[in-house]
């Protein structure tokens, strides 16, 4: 960019005068914070001024974040915040969309709109706090509960499968797709950059703790004794390695049926023959198989599954009418009202 | 006023005069029935007369060919002087196949010609319409006059040339009979054959030839077999000088709406989910990218509404269009804006309803859906285009209102609106009034929901204002500030806030105009569509001598300002509406008079006699003498048994 301009802002720049309300202990503290924190860096690094970042969300716990940026911020209704996203995009391209969604609002009441927002390719971050639980209502269960999970509401157990968000979006196309957690700062950090930079949908499914009605739904894959054998982090360009000191490697399976891959200890006899992560990989069986993979079968996949360039949906708009002004020339407003047979009274 | 064979004196080949005609065409929905309607009024309108339409067709794309079903069937009133419907009863019935006549013949007018085309009249095609014998012979068509002609054999013989094929040459036959009746009407068919070389020439070359020799074929056939002593001729209308055109209802509101867009100087964002009968709009709108309009088709009706509401944000003009049962389902975001205080327009072409009911079918029962059907106290403005021209000014009027009141307004049209079309006098954009919007506070003394003392809207900060950055959405806010407030007595502050800024567009809108007496015995309010029969039948009564006068309301909420005056004035107060009662009902409440209703839920419009008859009635008047026969249409009081809401 040639005419850059110096943005900077602190951290406080980002912090509303409002009360936070969450739970004490809740995943979303850590959420607002790592924001806050991110968007000075943002802001300078996508010559984005302050007042043209706008976060908009759906209805939920994680839905009150806008409240507490101050930044332009919109709490809509239930699992329509992609929808004005897309309104507000299309009119003001310029702005620096941020859709804060959860699991309930997102994948459930909103999940047509998840899929549409991601297939169309707005220009919009969508960070959806996954913590498997309706929280706000006081503890039904979510689309992404396990099956069998008994709540309020499922006293005999959830008797639905699951909702893997990375798998809908990537059947969705999304040009980007990650996971992060909400208690790894640095990672979650690293991974609002990526977003932040990426033109297009950006998906980031950020796996919340809800210490209230959920609490510990994530131990079981990122207390630190296990983390490092059960999270698998994703890099571009590099070998799917993880286990304790990288002892591991996902190799490919070799059987002609199912898996496409197999996870195998000693690392080093193995990287040879390690799988190498792909961000753009075209091969849709593999990602959809990696986007997938779960504890206990396979470690969980953290970080940027994919990222890959295509037009946005507001660019492509934009085009439109641009090339519609070359072929027609700009509209003729007198020209369009005396269109078909006119005739004159006198 | 219509026409009829009657031997007549004067010269052998001068037409005979007559003021006005209705004709009606009637066939399969694949007959080009539509087309061919649509082809003869915009000659019509070409030729100097008013013309108003009803298009009526079926909601199936092709029904069963041949069957009561599948008829379609458009009519057309043209007329030398000022005329506000299509007409009651046609004087020409134009029948493409036995069903077709089966199904409209009861409304012909005594006396009146009907064409029919003869090779369509089989054996089995009286079985697909659900007939024993041929109407032509067994006294059906007594009294008429019939015109039994070749159509399809004389058509296919005339494009023979042209080398179609058979389906393709049958399919010109629509063209032979649009011949038959520019011959009829004393016209020639240059239009028409422009038209057609608009539309086909560069893309299919052999049709458009096809089609004007079908046309041709059809005029000289009349002329050779001289179909009538005397051809018929209707003057030129005395309308206002100017520039017309023909125009449809959905087409003058997306020319509105995009009028709106410069007169407001802000974009405009189109955003829609396809359903009959509001699609057109959408078709409208999406071709004028070179415009600047940005047209979105979504995943749903929702999704339609929340950008609609997104770009509202952003600072556009933020635009969505459906039907009733659309409305449903943006009912939740409607409810948003009202809290968000956003310029939203929703267009709602009402159809017969509960539920996906008749969707090609005209119905005016949105009423209290747009009024109250969102949760909590919830009050939108609504706007109700009375003919399918007025819907360019009420766009314009919709989408003024949204952004100097800072509320969500209905725009109110129906299926006959949308459909039907009548001559336009087509402005000048720059001799259009601008409004602009109230969006520049200083940072030091913004509140997000401070509010303009006159009418009560707060600004329209959009992002991208530095120094003005906050938070808005569904949740209660606080007077001024805009933050989250659960305080009791702030809710019922901003509930009464929000309605009030309602009730103060009423300063911002014209007074009604009363049509005859100041005072009287009976004054007839409709609303909307109803315009032309309410009316026309109106001048038809006040000729006779009856005191009685008309308003119509296109402003819905609020009501004009002298509504309460004029309602005082007079002694009875007639409501004809197409639904059980519902602005009845709101008169009743907000004005305690004891408003009659007419009420016809049968998804067609009002015919003129239908709201003569009773507006005579309830005169005591008995001075109706002619044959319409009874319709089955419901006189409702507040007490009506059948289900009228009151």
């Amino acid at each position: 960019m040639t005419d850059t301009f110096p943005l900077k802002y602190t951290r406080d720049d980002f912090r509303s005068d409002q009360v936070v309300r969450w739970c004490p202990g809740c995943g979303d503290y850590s959420i607002l914070a790592q924001v806050q924190r991110m968007m000075p860096r943002i802001c300078a690094e996508t010559q984005t001024p302050r007042e043209n970042v706008v976060f908009i969300s759906g209805i939920g716990c994680s839905s009150r974040f806008p409240y507490y940026m101050d930044t332009y911020g919109f709490h809509s209704i239930h699992g329509r915040a992609p929808t004005l996203a897309l309104g507000l995009k299309i009119a003001r391209p310029e702005m620096q969309v941020w859709v804060i969604t959860g699991d309930g609002d997102g994948l459930s009441i909103g999940g047509n709109h998840l899929v549409h927002a991601i297939r169309r390719n707005v220009d919009v971050k969508i960070l959806l706090f996954n913590n498997r639980i309706y929280g706000l209502t006081k503890g039904q269960f979510s689309p992404t509960s396990e099956f069998g999970k008994k709540t309020k509401s499922s006293p005999y157990g959830v008797i639905a499968q699951p909702v893997n968000a990375l798998g809908l979006a990537l059947a969705s196309r999304a040009t980007f797709i990650a996971r992060t957690l909400d208690t790894d700062a640095k990672h979650l950090q690293k991974t609002l950059l990526r977003a932040a930079h990426h033109r297009g949908t950006a998906f980031v499914e950020i796996l919340q703790n809800c210490n209230i009605f959920n609490d510990g739904a994530f131990d079981n894959i990122k207390d630190r004794q296990v983390r490092d054998e059960r999270l698998l982090f994703l890099e571009h360009d590099k070998p799917m390695r993880f286990g304790t000191g990288g002892s591991k490697v996902l190799v490919p399976s070799g059987a002609a049926h199912d898996d496409h891959f197999a996870a195998v200890s000693d690392a080093e006899a193995n990287i040879d023959r390690a799988l190498i992560h792909n961000e753009a990989s075209e091969n849709e069986g593999f990602m959809y198989a990696l986007a997938n993979m779960d504890y206990p079968e396979f470690p969980v996949p953290m970080g940027v599954l994919r990222a890959v360039e295509q037009a946005t949906y507001e660019d492509l708009v934009e085009h439109q009418i641009e090339e519609s002004k070359e072929r027609l020339g700009p509209g003729d407003l007198q020209a369009l009202l005396d269109a078909g047979e006119c005739w004159t009274v006198d | 006023m219509g026409h009829s064979e009657r031997a007549r004196e004067g010269p052998a080949d001068s037409p005979e005069l007559v003021e006005s005609v209705i004709i009606r065409f009637a066939g399969d929905s694949g007959d080009g029935i539509q087309t061919t309607g649509a082809l003869f009024t915009q000659d019509s309108a070409v030729s100097g007369h008013d013309i108003s339409t009803l298009p009526d067709f079926p909601a199936e794309i092709r029904a069963p060919a041949g069957t009561v079903a599948g008829v379609s069937s458009f009519q057309l009133n043209f007329s030398s002087r000022d005329i506000h419907t299509p007409g009651d009863r046609p004087d020409v019935l134009v029948a493409m196949n036995p069903a077709a006549l089966k199904t409209h013949l009861a409304d012909l007018i005594p006396g009146g010609m009907v064409i029919v085309n003869e090779d369509a009249f089989t054996r089995q095609s009286f079985k697909k319409a659900g007939i024993k014998t041929d109407p032509r012979e067994d006294g059906t068509l007594e009294g008429h006059a019939v015109h039994s002609l070749p159509v399809t054999s004389v058509t296919m013989r005339a494009v023979e040339p042209v080398g179609l094929g058979k389906k393709n040459s049958e399919r010109c036959k629509n063209m032979f009979t649009l011949g038959v009746v520019c011959w009829l009407y004393d016209r020639d068919t240059d239009v028409i054959e422009k038209l057609i070389d608009a539309k086909y020439a560069s893309s299919d070359p052999k049709t458009a030839e096809a089609n004007r020799l079908a046309l041709r074929a059809g005029h000289s056939y009349a002329d050779t077999v001289r179909l009538v002593p005397h051809r018929y001729h209707v003057d030129r209308a005395k309308l206002p000088p100017g520039k017309y055109r023909r125009i449809t209802g959905n087409s003058a509101a997306a020319l509105g709406f995009v009028v709106a867009s410069k007169l407001a100087d802000r974009p405009l964002v189109f955003s829609s989910y396809p359903i009959t009968p509001a699609s057109d709009i959408l078709h409208e709108l999406a071709r004028l990218r070179n415009f600047g309009i940005k047209t979105g088709q979504f995943e749903d009706e929702i999704a339609a509404m929340g950008a609609a509401i997104g770009a509202a944000y952003g600072g556009a003009l933020g635009l969505t269009a459906t039907s009733g049962p659309g409305v449903c389902l943006k009912s939740e975001a409607i409810g948003l804006a009202v809290m968000t205080e956003l310029p939203v327009v929703i267009v709602d072409v009402q159809r017969g309803g509960p539920s996906t009911g008749l969707p090609t079918k005209t119905e005016q029962a949105d009423l209290l859906q747009a009024m109250f059907g969102r949760n909590g106290e919830s009050p939108v403005a609504i706007v109700a285009p009375q003919s399918p021209s007025d819907c360019f000014d009420m766009a314009i009027e919709a989408f003024r209102i949204a952004i100097r009141h800072m509320c969500p307004v209905f725009f109110l049209s129906d299926g006959y609106l949308a459909n039907g079309s009548e001559p336009w006098r087509v402005p000048s954009p720059d001799e259009l009034p601008e409004f602009r919007a109230r969006c520049s506070p200083d940072a030091d003394s913004f509140q997000p929901y401070g509010r303009d003392p006159d009418t009560l809207a707060r600004p329209w900060v959009t992002p991208g204002m530095a120094g003005l950055e906050h938070r808005i959405g569904g949740l209660e806010k606080q007077d001024g500030s805009g933050e989250v407030c659960y305080e009791p007595g702030n809710h019922e502050r901003m509930v009464r806030l929000r309605a009030g800024k309602i009730q103060r567009i009423a300063n911002d809108i014209p007074e009604l105009k009363v049509f005859g007496p100041d005072r009287g015995d009976l004054l007839v309010i409709g609303w909307g569509s109803t315009y032309g029969a309410i009316r026309t039948a109106t001048e038809r009564s006040q000729s006779s001598g009856a005191s009685v006068a008309c308003v119509q309301l296109r402003y819905l909420n609020p009501f004009p300002s002298n509504l309460g005056t004029i309602l005082d004035r007079f002694d009875q107060v007639l409501v004809p509406e197409l639904n059980s009662g519902q602005l009845r009902l709101l008169l009743r409440a907000g004005f305690l008079k004891d408003v009659q209703g007419l009420n016809k839920i049968q998804g067609q419009p009002f015919r003129t006699w239908e709201v003569q008859e009773k507006i005579d009635s309830m005169l005591g008047l008995n001075v109706r003498t002619l044959e319409e026969g009874t319709a089955d249409v419901g006189s409702s009081s507040g007490d009506n048994p059948q289900g009228a809401i009151s």
